[in-house]
């Protein structure tokens, strides 16, 4: 059930998802059955909305509805956490630390944690192993600094296919 | 490298990631891409070896290239190398990227292996949950085949920490979902079910989430997670918001986890144990009472954890469905949903009341919904929640809405959304055909569909109306004339003139004596379409011409002179040339007696499966539809079924379907539909090993055996394991019965052996006979075994059909009572009052007699009435009984010797809620035997 798909499906996938959600009005309801790619009628997408960003997560019928939509709400605002007032380019610059927390609450397409005091607890000791192991090596600098050109581009980058339980990308791939 | 740069971020990747962004064109994008591609492939190339460092900023940037979407096709060695590494850091990015990256068919697996290898037994939790979240993520057979029989372990040891028990109870979970037959069951099953006691909630969570899915294949292993789960819950729901701290979420006491829980519930039936059933009720019911307490928080965060709740447990109430309490209140519940604020809440309501509509108990309760969901049609503004209004619309359609129902789906069809309007056809044409009582209008509803929607009227759909058409001598007529009315139209759908091409070209002799429908006129106009159809439609017309030819002969030199002309003999279409050339030879040569055997009318087609219903079944996906399908053809099968009245009919008044898949054996359900209540279960007698015993009969068998009285097609045994679903059909004193096994494990059945077993006194008046069926059942197969039946003389008993199979190591013993009943053999028979009431005269001597008084089981429904003796096998007589309020019908029950003739009048008492039936045959134990059956009905 859970296959290994092209890097050309994938992004088809990544396309076709975005077209289907980003067109929806506001106050529409969170759920949409999936098209063609995402595979059939079992599998829905559900999705949350935070100003420029899209949170899509695919499922199975085996999760409960409203439930995901907790976990991305949950999802959220632990990035919030963990980046200080979230924005997109943490998660672009990041995109290792963010697969890092979501591996944290979803695992092999299936929710791992869902309580945010013990996801943060998580990250953050690995945090401290991180600093432990850059050593003596002074403070870090903070890539983002590093930007200047602050303008976003037209398209959110990242639309996050974290997918529960089946199919699609190999796992929860993050753009 | 400079040292500043080595913190916890990579100064070269950040570079990279913001020279990307200020790229201003897709093609400079790509360059700066290639270049950087470059880069890495000089330096994995290049002499120097790498540090840690430096291989993991590569192998990052790599992996930022393909989220981009490009293809990366090196650098997988170097992610390899990073696994053994001791940083963390490196580790964590060698794990990613292979996460990410490699498939399950890379040669690289070896290796992989090994390390994760290393890693899980390196008793480091931080690296061990990089290993397991690696398995869970890859996931592949060889990942497998190399640690399904060590994560158990893992899980179930003493010292594992809390975090990497979750991490391996998921991840186990994930190798099962790929690979089942790899993950073996064994002592650490009865250890994992003990897990839902443990401390730490998220350990509870991702056990759960496990044991729902190995119970789901295995229930009995995993049955005493019923009443751990049941405490569990109990301990949650009764909690103060701040009992469970961080669990809480919104003032909601671990919502993720009661969900988990009450999907967990819905893999088994209702406890039998009564202080966990009263438990659970205690649960379910401080639950819904919750959703009428005023909300602890305004956020919408807070009323979704809620709800989720909620609806789970209203998906556990209809699952269970035997607490008509619960169930009335969850309908009511969803009911308020339905025109809630939230657009969420009123998709889920709705969704939810499917599956509702299918319960005995509530569909009636759906049912008064019916304005709120046709509203919801017109109104709401998402298509995804409209097209759950039609599947609802759908579910609780029946025979007393039917009218209404597919009225309502016509209009919304005008606006439809174009991606649900083929499905909304289906779905009109298959209630249309189930619940049409008039034919007339199940014509008009077809053509009505043709007009409104033309283009997303399938082949299956007008095939199917020809067809009834064709079975049915009192619809002939109305549907040739409504045909040529619609053809009129100056722009009509090509699909329309293929029905209407096919129907004159069979019928068109009906109308021909009207002359504004002469056959010159019928021909002209249907000639007057030829031109603009596709070369299908244009074969198809040629056919109707040469049937033409047949029917009228006057007409014949017109047809002759249109064969004959080039556009046709000379087409360049292969196919329409032949018929041209053929038709028109035929026309010449064949004698006119010729003419008629070749061209007579059609045939009535065999009776089979709606194809209709086949199609949507393919196009919603198997398990969503059959379920749905099953309940709602039980339902309709119990007001329509029964023998069918006349042979014409027998296509037509309900939609039997020899089709095996329609019983849903094809597809396991999925988990919140579980058995029948009435076969409450895990009924299969596992006995030690003692294959020529003879399982006594299945709880429920009783109930089910009933239940068949009036109808001839449904479920008749369902567990864990098996289904058996039947079709019959009988005739005079013959009949035919379908059973059809499905298999609903993925695991082979062996040596299965169904056996009918009679006693000596059946055998002698009922003659049953069969072939063996094949001894494997693969998982998820079904197979069908026909019974071939006659009546020799009046019966009392019924065959018992026995099951034994092999499942796994075990040995299954099934037995349940087939439902061949007396009744089957009716031939109702209409007459006029005076006639029945003189016929029931000669028949009083007191012998013939057989009454009974007793009290109504079900609710007292006039319709329902109606359509049960008509469902048992009488005619129901109108207007015959001086007491309106009283039912008579009449009948003969055909048997190899004899002939029987049945009257029988039933008279309700609604104050009492008591009903009289009396019967009167010719013969005494036919009477005794009928009232019997008849009186188990009301």
């Amino acid at each position: 059930r859970f296959q290994h798909q092209s890097e050309d499906t994938q992004q088809q996938i990544i396309r076709e998802t975005f077209h289907l959600v980003s067109k929806r009005d506001e106050n529409v309801c969170n759920f949409l059955e999936g098209g063609l790619l995402i595979g059939g009628s079992d599998n829905k997408l559900i999705y949350r909305h935070y100003a420029t960003l899209y949170f899509v997560f695919c499922v199975d019928s085996s999760e409960s509805e409203l439930g995901i939509l907790d976990l991305i709400q949950v999802f959220v605002e632990t990035l919030d956490k963990c980046f200080e007032n979230v924005c997109e380019l943490d998660l672009i610059f990041h995109v290792d630390k963010v697969h890092n927390i979501l591996a944290e609450m979803v695992m092999g397409g299936m929710v791992l944690e869902t309580n945010m005091n013990e996801i943060v607890t998580q990250i953050d000791a690995q945090n401290k192993l991180e600093k432990s192991e850059a050593g003596l090596a002074g403070a870090p600098a903070r890539a983002v600094s590093a930007v200047k050109n602050m303008n976003l581009p037209e398209i959110p980058r990242n639309i996050n296919i974290g997918d529960i339980s089946i199919k699609v990308p190999n796992l929860p791939s993050f753009k | 490298m400079p040292a500043v740069s080595k913190g916890d971020g990579m100064r070269g990747l950040a570079v990279f990631i913001s020279d990307i962004r200020n790229c201003k064109s897709k093609e400079a994008e790509i360059k700066r891409i290639n270049k950087e591609l470059a880069n890495i492939r000089s330096k994995f190339k290049g002499d120097k070896a790498l540090d840690g460092y430096s291989k993991k900023k590569y192998v990052c940037k790599l992996l930022f290239i393909f989220l981009l979407g490009h293809d990366i096709d090196f650098g997988h060695m170097e992610a390899v190398n990073l696994l053994s590494s001791n940083r963390y850091t490196e580790k964590q990015i060698g794990y990613l990227f292979i996460s990410v990256l490699v498939n399950s068919n890379s040669e690289l697996i070896r290796l992989i292996n090994n390390a994760i290898k290393n890693d899980l037994a390196s008793r480091n939790p931080t690296f061990m949950g990089l290993a397991l979240h690696c398995i869970a993520n890859v996931g592949s057979r060889e990942m497998a085949e190399a640690f399904a029989g060590e994560i158990p372990k893992i899980l179930v040891a003493g010292d594992t920490m809390d975090s990497v028990k979750q991490s391996a109870a998921l991840c186990l979970l994930r190798l099962y979902r790929t690979s089942p037959d790899l993950v073996p069951m064994g002592d650490w099953t009865s250890r994992v079910v003990h897990l839902l006691n443990d401390q730490h909630l998220g350990v509870v969570t991702a056990a759960t989430s496990l044991i729902t899915t190995l119970a789901q294949k295995n229930p009995e292993e995993f049955k005493t997670s019923v009443s751990l789960a049941v405490s569990r819950l109990s301990r949650i729901v009764t909690s103060a918001s701040t009992d469970l701290q961080d669990y809480t979420y919104y003032f909601v006491p671990a919502p993720w986890l009661s969900v988990k829980l009450l999907r967990l519930l819905q893999c088994y039936p209702p406890p039998e144990d009564p202080a966990v059933r009263g438990r659970l009720t205690e649960c379910l019911e401080t639950i819904l009472n919750k959703a009428q307490e005023p909300p602890k928080s305004k956020k919408v965060q807070h009323s979704n954890a809620k709800n989720a709740v909620l609806f789970e447990a209203i998906s556990l109430i209809i699952h269970h469905d035997s607490e008509p309490n619960l169930l009335v209140r969850a309908c009511n519940q969803l009911g308020q949903f339905l025109q809630h604020r939230e657009t969420n809440l009123r998709y889920l309501a709705l969704e939810s009341m499917c599956t509702l509509a299918s319960s005995e108990f509530s569909h009636e309760a759906v049912k008064t919904h019916i304005e709120t969901v046709t509203n919801a049609l017109k109104t709401e503004r998402d298509v995804s929640v409209r097209q759950r209004a039609v599947d609802l619309l759908y579910a609780m359609c029946d025979r007393s809405n039917a009218q209404q129902i597919v009225a309502e789906m016509l209009s919304y069809l005008e606006t439809a959304d174009y991606s649900i309007r083929e499905e909304i056809v289906l779905k009109v044409a298959i209630l249309a055909e189930k619940y049409a009582v008039d034919y007339t209008w199940y014509v008009d509803t077809i053509l009505n569909l043709i007009r409104i929607a033309g283009d997303y009227v399938s082949e299956e759909v007008w095939y199917r109306v020809i067809q009834i058409v064709i079975n049915r001598d009192d619809v002939q007529g109305y549907a040739a004339k409504t045909v040529f009315e619609a053809l009129q139209a100056p722009a009509c759908h090509e699909n329309l003139v293929k029905v209407g091409g096919y129907i004159l070209g069979e019928f068109g002799n009906l109308i021909a004596g009207d002359p504004r429908s002469s056959p010159l006129i019928q021909f002209n106009l249907l000639h007057s379409k030829f031109h603009l159809c596709s070369v299908p439609t244009r074969a198809l017309l040629l056919s109707t011409y040469i049937k033409f030819v047949n029917l009228f002969p006057e007409v014949k030199t017109t047809i002759q002179d249109v064969l004959r002309s080039d556009s046709q003999l000379k087409n360049a279409d292969v196919e329409l040339q032949q018929r041209a050339v053929e038709y028109l030879r035929l026309s010449t040569v064949a004698s006119t007696d010729i003419l008629a055997t070749v061209l007579e009318e059609m045939p009535p087609f065999p009776e089979r499966e709606s194809s209709i219903l086949a199609k949507l079944k393919k196009k919603k996906g198997p398990s969503t539809v059959t379920d749905l399908e099953e309940a709602k053809r039980e339902r309709s099968a119990d007001i329509n079924g029964g023998p069918e009245p006349a042979p014409a009919s027998a296509s037509a008044t309900s939609t039997p379907s020899p089709s095996a898949d329609l019983l849903g054996l094809g597809a396991a359900p999925p988990a919140p539909v579980g058995p029948p209540p009435s076969s409450g279960g895990l009924l299969v007698d596992v006995f030690s090993d003692s294959p020529s015993a003879v399982a006594p009969l299945a709880p429920g068998s009783e109930d089910n055996f009933a239940r068949f009285v009036c109808k001839n097609n449904g479920v008749l045994f369902e567990n864990q394991l098996l289904q058996i679903g039947l079709k019959s059909e009988f005739r005079q004193n013959l009949g035919r019965m379908f059973i059809f096994y499905g298999n609903k494990t993925s695991t082979q059945f062996l040596s299965f052996t169904p056996t009918l077993i009679c006693s000596d006194d059946l055998r002698a008046n009922l003659s049953l006979q069969t072939k063996p069926v094949d001894p494997t059942v693969d998982g998820g197969a079904q197979v069908q075994q026909v019974v071939n039946i006659e009546c020799v003389s009046d019966f009392t008993e019924a065959p018992v059909l026995n099951i034994q199979f092999r499942y796994g190591g075990t040995f299954q013993n099934v037995s349940v009572k087939l439902p061949i009943t007396l009744n089957k053999f009716f031939q109702p028979t209409e007459m006029a009052s005076q006639d029945f009431f003189q016929r029931w005269k000669q028949l009083s001597n007191p012998q013939q007699e057989v009454q009974n008084i007793f009290k109504a089981k079900h609710p007292m429904d006039t319709e329902i009435t109606k359509a049960k003796i008509i469902g048992f096998g009488s005619a129901l007589l109108e207007e015959v009984d001086p007491n309106p309020a009283n039912f008579v019908g009449a009948g003969i029950i055909h048997t190899k010797t004899t002939q029987i003739g049945c009257l029988l009048r039933l008279e309700p008492n609604l104050q009492a809620q008591m009903y009289r039936l009396t019967l009167r045959t010719s013969k005494e134990t036919v009477s005794q035997r009928l009232c019997e059956l008849l009186s188990e009905q009301f």
